[in-house]
């Protein structure tokens, strides 16, 4: 579902002399159907790097990428966009949201974008948010507001609100309690029993032990590091 | 495996468009689609050429290279009639100030109703419940219906302007800087409101921003202007997240946070 | 009157007045421009009107001059003289007997009939005007048709009144094409401007525009589906004339307040008190 070919990355800071910084090289990865595979490799190895071009919000230097069948380098704006709309779930660390839209409206918000009628997407939203322990007074409040944990839930709920054959998790378990850690990890088992592919940067490692099937070791990718090793 | 898009057609086709004033360039050689349902933001620092863009693209000002077709139909060879037409019907323009696109003499309940009455309705009751219908949806209290927008605030102002104009559905809207002006807080219910009427409307919006958050927030796709020429185009998040032109390299490292 | 050519205006003058003239009543409701003279009188005295029927007047005409209905207030009883003097055309009081009739701000009860010229004094011939002050937009918008501003003022009038309040100068359609404001008359008059025989002639001095309506053209009042246009008359009989369908002026007779209520239109009241007279 997630397959990435000898794909290579640069950035070329313009204004600072037009220096070129190869920041990946040689990337190859596969990802098939109900599987769950890891990123592993130090801070700065290349690993959110790697998740942010098969989102599409990196563009590659070289090489291929391809989600569920479309090819990711080389697609249009609008066919990501539909490709994220459709197949392409990602959980980053980060919430971005309008300051104003309530909780449940961020979580539903996916799904109303798919076209699901408004109170099907809320309650499939509600139903999530009482999975992830989001007590219900704080629904209709807007999650800028909230804790570091519970934004995190609150970015998981929207990544597993429409079921996305292909999903991309940024440490989803970081600054969560035993308790939402196992719900997470439940919600992850889930989409692999379904069939979706996932490819996870975990530092959690008991959760990774527990949910991935393989791990790829980024540095064998890292420009840098690759020639030290 | 095609592509997940679906397979219409684009609703606005631009091609070579040009405008120049004198030996100045307002903008030059701007060629894009723009499908149902999409927001495509036009982003660049003052006198980048974006609003002349806009106000080309929108019938304001005649370029003087370049064709405009929607719906297959050439904007641009349209006689005036039609042009007005279209700009009551099918387009709508948000300006950045709402004086400018407000009748500010004139009530709340007659600002929205005009574009009903200039095409045709002629039932005070349904053009009054429309009114109403547009006054809540943009989350301006039923009450003031009667109120001139002199008495409103700039943010109120601002949302009758939007209710003003998608009373008649268009299906592309042409913003300005509909966000300039406002205080942080009034912005982001303006923003909120805007998201939620083109993904329920389906509305294809171009918008003009400096505000890079705006853009991120709102617009599906990016066009970078820098001297009247689109530098960088492409998705937002990845114009704003890894810009490939020293321009829009500047622009981004010079805002704080986006 | 020695030393003024025929009517006041020179030949040229009364060409240019007929050119104009002749392209309004070619484009019934269209404001078309004219280049107004300065007339021995102020603006607003009827200097519009007094060209357009300077322009029309034959030496046979019998010329009748109204103000608000009525053949002798001060504006109606200058102007007659003043074409008595400068055209030393026969005038009258009887709308049956005149074949020019300068009017302010009503049209005559009795029907007129073809080969009549009815000419209006026009203060202000833009409808547009307040709403849209910019004349180069309204222009454009008489051009594309472009109208939906005018209902927004009956918006407005039932928003605030629970009624379309305009009780004179009320818009109306020309001929499906052209709105055009009737200068200051009651609504009451309004159906009087529809399919009317006789010819009906605008003249806005002081705005340098002439527009017309030539017989029986089709005059809409603008209005809405559920508020449909409603010619308003005070719900009194003429006290002079018993009068029951004419337009009726109020006067206070003392201070006391007390009203009276009675025609506006001199002629027609003075023709029912004295039918005898009129019929001999």
């Amino acid at each position: 579902m997630i397959i990435v070919k000898n794909l290579s990355k640069t950035f070329t800071l313009h204004n600072q002399g037009g220096a070129v910084i190869p920041v990946m090289t040689g990337a190859d990865l596969h990802v098939g159907r109900g599987e769950c595979v890891a990123l592993t490799g130090p801070s700065g190895a290349g690993k959110s790097t790697l998740m942010r071009l098969i989102h599409g919000n990196y563009l590659a230097a070289s090489g291929e990428i391809r989600v569920a069948g479309h090819a990711v380098t080389g697609a249009s704006a609008r066919e990501i966009l539909a490709l994220r709309r459709t197949h392409l779930g990602y959980v980053s660390q980060f919430l971005r949201v309008i300051p104003r839209v309530p909780t449940s409206g961020v979580v539903a918000e996916p799904l109303l974008r798919l076209g699901v009628p408004r109170q099907t997407a809320e309650a499939r939203a509600a139903e999530l948010l009482s999975r992830l322990n989001i007590p219900e007074r704080l629904w209709s409040l807007s999650p800028t507001t909230f804790s570091g944990g519970e934004q995190q839930r609150v970015n998981i709920a929207r990544g597993f609100v429409h079921d996305y054959p292909v999903l991309l998790l940024d440490e989803p378990t970081a600054s969560l309690d035993a308790t939402n850690r196992e719900v997470v990890l439940n919600l992850i088992e889930e989409a692999k029993a379904r069939g979706a592919a996932i490819l996870g940067i975990f530092h959690d490692e008991a959760a990774r032990t527990r949910v991935c099937d393989r791990l790829v070791d980024v540095t064998g990718f890292t420009p840098g590091l690759r020639h030290d090793a | 495996m095609a592509a997940p898009t679906d397979n219409s057609a684009p609703l606005l086709q631009v091609s070579g468009l040009t405008k120049l004033y004198g030996p100045r360039t307002g903008c030059a050689g701007v060629s894009f689609d723009l499908y149902r349902g999409e927001v495509l933001g036009i982003v660049g620092e003052s006198g980048s050429g974006k609003s002349t863009l806009l106000s080309s693209l929108a019938g304001q000002q005649r370029p003087d290279r370049g064709s405009i077709l929607w719906q297959g139909q050439d904007v641009l060879s349209l006689p005036e009639t039609g042009r007005r037409r279209l700009m009551r019907s099918d387009w709508a323009y948000v300006h950045q100030n709402p004086r400018d696109g407000l009748r500010m003499g004139v009530s709340a309940g007659a600002n929205i109703g005009e574009r009903l009455m200039a095409l045709g309705a002629r039932h005070y009751g349904g053009i009054r419940a429309s009114a109403l219908d547009w006054l809540a949806r943009v989350e301006i209290d039923a009450a003031r219906i009667d109120d001139r927008p002199s008495a409103f605030s700039g943010g109120m102002q601002q949302r009758l302007q939007i209710a003003r104009n998608l009373v008649t559905g268009p299906k592309l809207v042409f913003m300005d800087e509909p966000t300039g002006g406002l205080d942080v807080s009034v912005q982001a219910r303006l923003l909120d409101l805007l998201r939620g009427l083109v993904r329920d409307l389906g509305l294809s919006v171009i918008i003009v921003t400096h505000d890079l958050a705006v853009a991120r927030l709102l617009a599906d796709r990016l066009m970078v202007m820098k001297d009247g020429r689109v530098v960088e185009e492409g998705l937002t998040d990845q114009v704003l997240d890894d810009p490939q032109h020293a321009y829009t390299q500047l622009l981004v490292s010079s805002v704080l946070q986006v | 009157m020695s030393g003024y050519n025929f009517a006041y205006l020179d030949e040229q003058t009364k060409r240019m007045l007929r050119r104009a003239l002749l392209k309004a009543l070619a484009i019934p409701g269209y404001q078309v421009p004219f280049a107004s003279r300065e007339m021995p009188m102020p603006y607003g005295w009827g200097t519009g009107g007094v060209q357009v029927t300077a322009a029309c007047l034959t030496p046979q005409d019998r010329l009748k001059v109204i103000d608000q209905g009525a053949d002798d207030t001060t504006n109606a009883v200058s102007i007659r003289r003043f074409f008595e003097r400068t055209a030393g055309v026969a005038t009258t009081t009887s709308t049956a007997e005149a074949t020019v009739i300068q009017t302010r701000h009503r049209i005559p009860e009795q029907p007129l009939q073809e080969g009549q010229i009815l000419v209006y004094q026009v203060p202000i011939p833009e409808p547009l005007r307040f709403l849209e002050p910019r004349e180069t937009e309204t222009r454009r918008m008489h051009e594309l048709e472009d109208y939906g501003l005018m209902h927004v003022k009956l918006y407005e009038d039932i928003a605030r009144h629970g009624e379309i309040a305009t009780a004179y100068a009320y818009p109306v359609k020309v001929g499906g094409r052209y709105v055009m404001d009737p200068s200051p008359i009651p609504k009451f008059d309004n159906p009087k401007l529809n399919g009317n025989p006789a010819i009906q002639l605008f003249g806005a001095g002081r705005e340098c525009r002439i527009y017309a309506l030539p017989p029986y053209t089709e005059v809409v009042p603008l209005d809405f589906e559920d508020h449909p246009f409603r010619p308003g008359r005070a719900d009194h009989s003429c006290a002079l004339c018993g009068a029951q369908e004419s337009y009726l002026d109020e006067l206070i007779t003392d201070d006391r307040g007390t009203r009276l209520y009675c025609c506006s239109d001199t002629d027609f009241c003075a023709s029912r008190q004295a039918p005898s007279a009129t019929e001999a």
